[in-house]
């Protein structure tokens, strides 16, 4: 028969088996709770670690954002330079004599000189309407159907005109807004080319005019010579 | 009834070669009394002065300060002128022209540029024949 286990002794065993079972959980919870304390602290330093890496980063990315804008920034302001400088070249300041005045001049010339000739041509067909009693009828009806024609076309002077005056307005137009974009962008302008102009004087005491350099004509006014001038100028050479 | 050949005819026209070559047109056509204004303004004033013993305006549109369109709307719009033909004689060729010229009572239209026959027939509808 087999020997029975004693109710108590096995009750015993039980109880040491529980406290070493208790000993080695509570050595385990505290070495959990080390390990997990370690390992929070790692955490922490690595966080504490990313943190800082990620601020120097985003220090990094800011800088190169920066960069990349200020140099836009400079792009921008070198354009701003070549736009003023283009149109300090087509409109200097203080100056009558831009490129958008001048085409003005000349197409107001123009109005003016087709006026001048439809005026001259009126005054000869007057003329020959003034004789026209002193021919045969058949004769003086071929003079009047003439005129009458030449009356009619010269009502185109009127027609080029008006379309002319439109270009001159437009042009005007134009020079009023070049004026608000010059004071949009500061108001002073730089001098026309003022390298390029000092090229062209130091090298113009040397090169010779260019056939396209006398292709300016015909003169406005007082910019030309008059007949008599010109004669007083080819008489100089005798 | 007859045209009145003697009759006073205003020619307004800020472009002073037109306005000579409407006066040789109608003196050719036969009319001798012309007179002339350079825009609306000056051309009311004289219809005014004269009480409207005026038998034809001929008008141009663009002018300054005071358009043919605006002429035409003081000439319909007074009692002692709106009796006066008015012919229009104008480079503006859109039919939004024409149609605003004939609210305000324009008589005819010419678009420039036009020849001695035009002025004659548009005229001859407005005047009756001569």
């Amino acid at each position: 028969m087999a020997a029975r286990k004693p109710k108590d002794a096995g009750k015993s065993t039980g109880k040491s088996k529980k406290k070493a079972k208790a000993k080695t959980k509570a050595k385990s919870v505290t070495k959990s709770k080390a390990k997990t304390a370690k390992r929070a602290s790692a955490s922490s330093k690595s966080a504490k670690k990313s943190q800082k890496s990620k601020k120097k980063s985003q220090a990094g990315e800011f800088q190169a954002t920066f960069k990349g804008v200020y140099a836009e920034l400079e792009r921008l302001a070198a354009i701003i330079d070549a736009t003023k400088q283009e149109i300090a070249d087509m409109r200097p300041q203080g100056s009558d004599d831009d490129d958008l005045t001048h085409a003005s001049d000349q197409l107001d010339a123009v109005i003016q000189s087709t006026a001048d000739a439809t005026n001259t041509i009126m005054d000869s067909c007057e003329a020959i309407e003034g004789v026209m009693g002193d021919v045969s009828p058949e004769v003086s009806a071929t003079l009047m159907d003439a005129t009458t024609h030449i009356y009619e076309a010269c009502s185109f002077q009127d027609i080029t005109g008006q379309r002319i005056g439109k270009v001159v307005g437009a042009l005007k137009s134009i020079e009023e807004r070049i004026d608000v974009m010059v004071e949009t962008l500061g108001g002073n302008l730089p001098k026309p080319d003022a390298k390029a102009q000092k090229d062209a004087q130091k090298s113009g005491e040397t090169a010779e005019v260019s056939d396209q350099d006398l292709l300016e004509g015909p003169q406005l006014g007082e910019k030309g010579k008059s007949q008599a001038e010109i004669d007083d100028l080819l008489a100089s050479f005798d | 009834m007859a045209v009145d050949m003697n009759m006073n005819v205003l020619i307004v026209d800020d472009y002073k070669t037109m306005l000579r070559i409407i006066r040789n047109l109608l003196r050719q056509l036969g009319f001798e009394n012309v007179d002339e204004a350079t825009d609306g303004t000056e051309a009311l004033a004289k219809l005014k002065e004269a009480q409207g013993n005026f038998g034809l305006v001929i008008s141009d549109w663009n002018m300054e300060p005071m358009t043919g369109i605006e002429l035409l709307r003081h000439v319909r719009g007074d009692d002692t002128l709106k009796h006066i033909p008015f012919i229009m004689v104008t480079a503006e060729s859109k039919s939004e022209n024409v149609i605003a010229a004939k609210e305000a009572g324009v008589s005819n239209y010419i678009v420039k540029p036009f020849n001695a026959d035009t002025l004659k027939s548009k005229m001859v509808s407005v005047l009756g024949d001569f």
